[in-house]
């Protein structure tokens, strides 16, 4: 653009004509993104401000006494397994919303981070007496005690190598045969988990009779409130427990949240997104085809890992009864009633469902026997007991009429249209591929 | 996988079956009596998921689809059979024989046309309107359906057992020495070989079993060439449906007692034997069944470095796994695409 012949005064108009065209165009695009975004933040802000509120028991309390839907709201205790569950299925939506690979053992995920808070924060293993920050327990106490906080990444880490050690072999596989082996490695855990309080004499999971209890979250001396701090030194000897653990499951929700929510715009979540649409194509373009799947099946664990040691200190044990395919099945139809790929679809399924799972379905069955089956049948049905029917029939439904799911994700819903995908539809017998 | 040149993971699948050979020869040595005994065991309860295996692998073989219901259709005819052969027929112990044989064809009949009605409707509701959709789109749907099926059986028996009497005697047809063979265990082999050798020479032999080769190597030309492809579809899971009704008849009268959710776990076990096997492949079904069988019931019946019934499911899914992994075709399967 600037050429020898140009004269200094020349070039001094032209770099201030450029310099007020840069500035007038920051100015605008600036104040374009301030109102945007302020208009695309309202929703948000009010969500979580109304999420942050909602445990103080004036909330919580006025809303459960609101007559005809003051049912539909749950305790704070409640809230927290739902956040938790919806953290699980935002994970699980990196592998399947994300990278298209259907994982139908993301419950061993689940169970790794629920052990690991076992192992590392509760007296399991006697042998040793290991404290790191820990939340106000006498330090005398036997086992292993390092504040929850750490122990939940080091959770996620080490679900995430579980992760890469599941994937390592069997991503290499398509389709229906990778779900069947995550079901298989899903089916495998559990059982591994019950048996293994005997190894050689060494008690590893305390059997069927799970590890408990676990440690609570806490601050401890350091920076809790009992040596000065602000921070609850316990959660679970504070007065409001419950808003605590609720809080903090919000808290690392929202982290997952952003994290899933950068990850997608990144360069390894379009790789994802474009194995997702066509793996050949996307190997043909560069994309490493097993690191990037296993880098999804890691973080998707990861956040598993976290959200399952959580749930184990809420809990205060980690249970091999817990851990059963039909979690799996569970946080799934999570995913694909919000819609795969879809934050905001996964975060409203996962409330939804995680509510109907808690406490909904007893409600709503309530509802149903007051109002139809004892009047016209005479009998009350119990509809708990049926809530993996329900999850069926919800799945089955919104594949057949909705597969993009309640808030599909833009992108998704176009390849469902289009028909953008690799696998041949129930295909054919490939015989010269 | 290459052949020719030994690769690293080909060496470890030699390795482990050489463990298994070597695990298998130490404890026939030490007791063959037991080690025959439970190998009729095992080849017993093999047969039965042989039955489940086939019905899975005639649907993968023409849809390349995972029919996960398939295991709660044979859980939910058998517990309709159950209720036939108490309910109807009152059958006791004591029963005679005439009437324990009219139970049993009765009760056979209603589970086998149950089941394959209910299979064809699965597939008509389901399935049909996604042949065209990405194939995770069916895999879900599917275990969607099993979860209604499992929940069908759930509302109507509960979650108690069903148990009926021993019909079929477990004393010995010919004993030598310590090894006998058991009359109920006779009748379960009777059964699975004939019902093997009469589907393989239809899918070979006849018209319909020409369509639905047909149909799974290619749908479009099929239709080209006059082939009722959703007739053949249809028929392909009635005919995997009937099986299904048969072993769950068989399953009730050799192990007396099932549950609702007795299909989840015995489906599993079923698919993972027809991908043992090959799946696809009808000898392969068969095949992977009984080895199956023979594995957990050596694992729980021999005595010489044995895991134990604790770690069966784990071993069945480990073998799944490790036959996916090192030789997805299966054991007589053609080369899939998943072989790469």
């Amino acid at each position: 653009m600037m050429t020898e012949q140009q004269t200094p005064q020349q070039r001094k108009d032209e770099e201030q004509r450029l310099q007020e065209v840069i500035a007038q165009r920051t100015q605008r695009s600036a104040g374009l993104w301030r109102r945007e975004t302020a208009v695309a933040l309202i929703p948000l802000v009010l969500v979580i401000g109304y999420a942050i509120i909602y445990p103080f028991e004036a909330v919580y309390t006025t809303l459960r006494e609101i007559p005809g839907i003051g049912d539909f709201f749950p305790t704070p205790g409640s809230a927290v397994i739902i956040i938790v569950f919806t953290m699980m299925a935002i994970g699980l939506n990196v592998v399947v919303g994300y990278a298209g690979l259907l994982d139908l053992g993301y419950v061993a995920f689940y169970a790794a981070g629920a052990y690991m808070a076992g192992w590392l924060a509760s007296q399991h293993f006697e042998q040793v007496t290991f404290h790191f920050w820990s939340p106000g327990i006498n330090p005398e106490l036997p086992g292993i005690h390092i504040n929850l906080w750490i122990v939940l990444l080091l959770a996620g880490i080490f679900t995430a190598v579980v992760g890469i050690v599941i994937g390592l072999p069997t991503l290499r596989l398509r389709g229906d045969y990778l779900a069947i082996v995550t079901l298989g490695f899903g089916e495998i855990v559990p059982q591994f988990v019950r048996n293994g309080d005997n190894f050689k004499g060494f008690d590893l999971t305390s059997g069927s009779f799970g590890i408990t209890p676990i440690d609570p979250p806490g601050f401890g001396d350091g920076l809790g409130d009992g040596s000065g701090g602000l921070l609850p030194v316990n959660f679970q000897r504070s007065f409001d427990a419950e808003q605590l653990y609720y809080w903090a499951a919000l808290g690392l929700l929202l982290f997952t949240v952003f994290c899933c929510w950068r990850l997608r715009d990144s360069r390894l979540g379009r790789a994802w997104i474009a194995i997702r649409e066509d793996e050949t194509a996307a190997a043909a373009m560069g994309i490493p085809l097993m690191r990037t799947k296993t880098w999804s099946y890691a973080i998707g664990a990861f956040f598993g890992g976290i959200a399952g040691a959580y749930y184990a200190s809420f809990k205060s044990g980690a249970f091999p009864s817990d851990f059963y395919f039909n979690i799996s099945i569970f946080l799934l139809c999570m995913v694909i009633l919000g819609g795969m790929g879809s934050i905001w679809g996964v975060i409203i399924a996962g409330t939804i469902l995680g509510w109907l799972n808690i406490e909904g379905l007893g409600v709503i069955g309530n509802y149903l026997n007051d109002w139809f089956f004892e009047p016209v049948t005479g009998s009350r049905i119990e509809v708990p007991k049926y809530q993996f029917g329900i999850y069926g029939i919800i799945i089955v439904t919104m594949m057949l009429f909705r597969p993009t799911g309640l808030i599909p994700e833009r992108r998704r819903k176009l390849e469902m249209e289009e028909g953008v995908h690799d696998e041949p539809a129930m295909g054919e017998r490939a015989v010269n591929r | 996988m290459p052949s020719g040149r030994p690769s690293l993971v080909g060496l470890l699948g030699l390795f482990f079956l050489l463990l298994i050979i070597v695990w298998l020869g130490v404890n026939f040595v030490k007791d063959p009596q037991e080690f025959i005994n439970v190998f009729f065991v095992g080849l017993t309860r093999g047969a039965v998921y042989a039955l489940i295996a086939l019905g899975y692998t005639l649907v993968y073989g023409i849809l390349q689809l995972i029919n996960f219901a398939h295991g709660d259709v044979f859980a939910l005819s058998g517990l309709i059979a159950s209720s036939v052969l108490l309910s109807v027929f009152g059958v006791t112990t004591d029963s005679g024989a005439g009437l324990v044989i009219v139970a049993i064809a009765v009760a056979l009949i209603v589970a086998m046309v149950l089941a394959s009605t209910l299979n064809v409707t699965i597939e008509f509701v389901g399935y049909r309107r996604l042949r065209h959709a990405p194939r995770l789109a069916a895999l879900i749907t599917a275990i969607g359906m099993s979860f209604i099926v499992q929940n069908i059986a759930l509302a109507i028996y509960d979650v108690d057992y069903q148990s009926i009497p021993r019909l079929i005697p477990n004393s010995s047809v010919l004993t030598i020495g310590e090894v006998a063979l058991q009359w109920n265990k006779l009748f379960v082999l009777a059964l699975t070989i004939p019902v093997l050798l009469a589907l393989t020479w239809m899918v070979r032999e006849t018209r319909h079993g020409k369509a639905m080769r047909a149909t799974s190597q290619d749908r479009d030309a099929s239709a080209m060439m006059g082939i009722d492809v959703n007739r053949t579809i249809s028929f392909t899971f009635a005919l995997a449906g009937s099986l299904a009704g048969a072993a769950g008849l068989l399953f009730l009268l050799y192990f007396t007692t099932m549950r609702y959710d007795t299909g989840f776990e015995l489906g599993l076990i079923a698919f993972t034997a027809a991908v043992l096997g090959g799946i696809g492949n009808l000898t392969g079904a068969v095949l992977g069944g009984i080895l199956i069988g023979l594995i957990q019931e050596f694992n729980e019946g021999l005595a010489w470095a044995t895991p134990g019934g604790d770690w069966t499911r784990s071993i069945v899914f480990g073998i799944l796994i490790a036959i996916l992994v090192f030789r997805p075709s299966g054991l007589l399967g053609e080369q899939t695409p998943e072989g790469e």
